[in-house]
């Protein structure tokens, strides 16, 4: 078996939740594994983040360099080349860093590499048999990986529930002489943070969101007169603010806003895991949908199958009259 | 400037329903729609307008596929690119995504592009392709790209990470970028337009033509391999409201008042 190790994404000195989700992955994977952390970093906050995660992980490799105070992933990459031994496994968060840093490390190291992991179903010599989702998770499928030179495997967050145990009591090991050429073709500069706008969809207590259902921009004015109707706002999905049919101030997901509204209400809307992602707080969910078998009915409180262009003009009349 | 943009032919979401066959062995492909991986629309809009801008270049897309990927060529055409190339060769079924970027590696090594774009992300949600085309050809690489400045031989560009914030970089070029939806309003692509790509000659090449060793892609070079679709059992799920539209009405307005909606 080979080893396994986790990368550790880290911000302002505490650790994200997806490192604890990694060791709970990881114990799918072999639960006799002794799992390896890497964090890389800077100063203060990395010495920090060593010593939190060391409760969780067996040993934590540490790579301590100025140029990693930003997570480049060219640098991380060049560093992860250097420090892993061939033939590991290596876990990443499938998100905006993960995306960027694993095909590529997967090439490098001449390994195999699966995105979106969401399950692991055994392994069997040096085949591992892993479950993912293709069409936005209308489908799922069984793969399996040849992991004899080693892979990179980036896991879905949220999906395995974080191992809290903290009871591996590992050891911090200083690899930052390790870590070879760090030099870049691509330089981080900064960070433009989102614009706010209207109004501030994190803070409603009811969203009556829209997606690709919606069809037309013109239709957008029924969901609005729900929402009026209702005392709610308008949130969407990512492709109503690609359309430039709303402000992305009021799209929902990992690359838009984080809601932990009362109800919400998803009109058209498939359920893909970034859209998920941006809805906390365990909220009363509604989905309508035409399509019997969209995920977000997997998640939702109630679901409605019909035709939202007809259905939503029908509930802002009979609400109303109320 | 010269582009190259890769393109795949998908089945379109927003025109069908996705269903597991009855052995599971694949999704159902009976009338199914299937149009250019929206992300890789917006990558080509992209290029079309870089060269647009630069007033001089080219845009090639090209894609890895059957005769039928053709069309996806010529609609991407008919928006502007300047040329479309097919790979097509049987050795090439069932790549893994390092197999695909094996091919496209050999594809590019035939040019002589100053950038190259991929989608961020197809239909399969892996946004693996372009990440290890890159590293194949020793090429800086950004993810998620919703922006791009062009300068002399650098380009700034925005990378679109958690929270709809930007990562800004300095990126050398040649280099590799993968493009996410929303960094344009790709342009309408009118019959019109089609008719007057229709019988532009597009160039196939096969592994021999590129090169490629047959048993580095494929079947045979997969490392990764999908066994089966299914549907998975995830428990009970919502609860259904049924009944004349009126019903539904009545019990939403219900549920509603009683869970803090209205
Ligand atoms: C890095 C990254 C970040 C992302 N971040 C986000 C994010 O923050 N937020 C986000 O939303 N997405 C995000 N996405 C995109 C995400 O993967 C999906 O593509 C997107 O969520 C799909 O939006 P949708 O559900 O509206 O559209 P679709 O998936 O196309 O679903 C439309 C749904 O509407 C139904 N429908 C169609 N017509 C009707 C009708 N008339 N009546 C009723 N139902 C109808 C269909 O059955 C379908 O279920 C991200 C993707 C990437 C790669
Ligand atoms: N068969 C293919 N032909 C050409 N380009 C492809 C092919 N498959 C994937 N790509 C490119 O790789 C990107 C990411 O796809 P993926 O890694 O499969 O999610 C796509 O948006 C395309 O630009």
């Amino acid at each position: 078996m080979p080893q396994i190790f986790a990368y550790i994404a880290h911000k302002d000195g505490a650790a994200e939740d997806s490192a604890l989700e990694m060791v709970a992955a990881a114990k799918k994977i072999d639960p006799d594994a002794s799992v390896s952390a890497v964090v890389t970093g800077s100063g203060a906050d990395l010495d920090k983040v060593c010593q939190d995660i060391a409760a969780s992980y067996s040993e934590v490799l540490k790579v301590d360099n100025e140029v990693l105070s930003y997570p480049n992933a060219e640098i991380v990459r060049k560093a992860l080349v250097n420090i892993l031994p061939k033939g590991s496994i290596v876990l990443l968060p499938h998100d905006t860093f993960g995306m960027d840093l694993g095909p590529g490390l997967s090439i490098k190291n001449d390994s195999a590499f699966v995105a979106d992991v969401v399950g692991f179903e055994g392994i069997d010599g040096n085949i591992l048999k892993i479950v993912r989702q293709e069409y936005s998770g209308q489908v799922s499928t069984h793969v399996t990986c040849d992991i004899s030179a080693g892979v990179v495997l980036n896991i879905r967050p949220g999906v395995f529930a974080a191992d809290e145990s903290k009871s591996a009591g590992g050891s911090v090991v200083d690899k930052s002489g390790d870590a070879g050429d760090l030099s870049v073709t691509r330089t981080f500069l900064e960070i433009v943070e989102a614009e706010a706008g209207d109004v501030d969809i994190t803070k409603s207590d009811v969203l009556v969101s829209i997606g690709r259902g919606i069809e037309d921009e013109d239709n957008i004015e029924i969901a609005q007169e729900l929402a009026e109707a209702m005392g709610a706002d308008v949130s969407c999905s990512r492709p109503i603010v690609d359309s430039k049919w709303m402000e992305k101030s009021r799209q929902v997901g990992t690359s838009g806003q984080t809601v932990k509204p009362k109800v919400y209400l998803a009109m058209g809307i498939s359920g893909s895991f970034q859209h998920l992602g941006g809805i906390k707080g365990s909220p009363y969910i509604i989905a309508v949908n035409k399509n019997s078998k969209a995920p977000i009915f997997q998640v939702a409180d109630i679901g409605i199958i019909t035709d939202i262009l007809d259905f939503i003009p029908e509930l802002t009349d009979a609400i109303k009259e109320l | 400037m010269e582009i190259l943009v890769c393109v795949k032919r998908v089945p379109d979401t927003s025109e069908n329903e996705i269903e597991v066959n009855s052995s599971g062995s694949d999704i159902e492909r009976d009338d199914l729609v299937y149009s250019v991986n929206e992300w890789d629309n917006y990558a080509v809009e992209e290029a079309i307008q870089i060269v647009e801008n630069a007033g001089s270049g080219s845009v090639t897309v090209v894609t890895i596929g059957d005769d039928e990927s053709e069309e996806i060529l010529r609609r991407e055409m008919a928006m502007g690119a300047n040329n479309g190339l097919l790979l097509s060769d049987d050795a090439f079924e069932n790549s893994d995504g390092k197999g695909i970027a094996t091919i496209l590696k050999a594809a590019v090594d035939k040019g002589n592009y100053d950038l190259i774009l991929t989608g961020a992300q197809a239909e399969g949600g892996a946004a693996q392709v372009g990440g290890m085309l890159a590293a194949m050809l020793d090429l800086p690489y950004a993810s998620l790209v919703n922006k791009i400045d062009i300068g002399d031989s650098k380009l700034k560009v925005g990378r679109e990470i958690e929270g709809g914030n930007q990562e800004m970089n300095d990126i050398s070029m040649p280099c590799v970028l993968s493009i996410q939806t929303g960094i344009n309003e790709p342009r309408y692509v009118g019959i019109r337009g089609i008719r007057k790509v229709a019988s532009v000659d597009i160039p196939v090449m096969s592994a021999s033509d590129l090169g490629i060793d047959a048993s580095a892609v494929g079947e045979a070079g997969a490392k990764v391999k999908r066994v089966d679709y299914f549907v998975p059992d995830l428990g009970d799920g919502a609860e259904m409201l049924e009944g004349s539209t009126e019903e539904i009405i009545g019990k939403l307005i219900e549920l509603l008042k009683a869970n803090g909606g209205l």
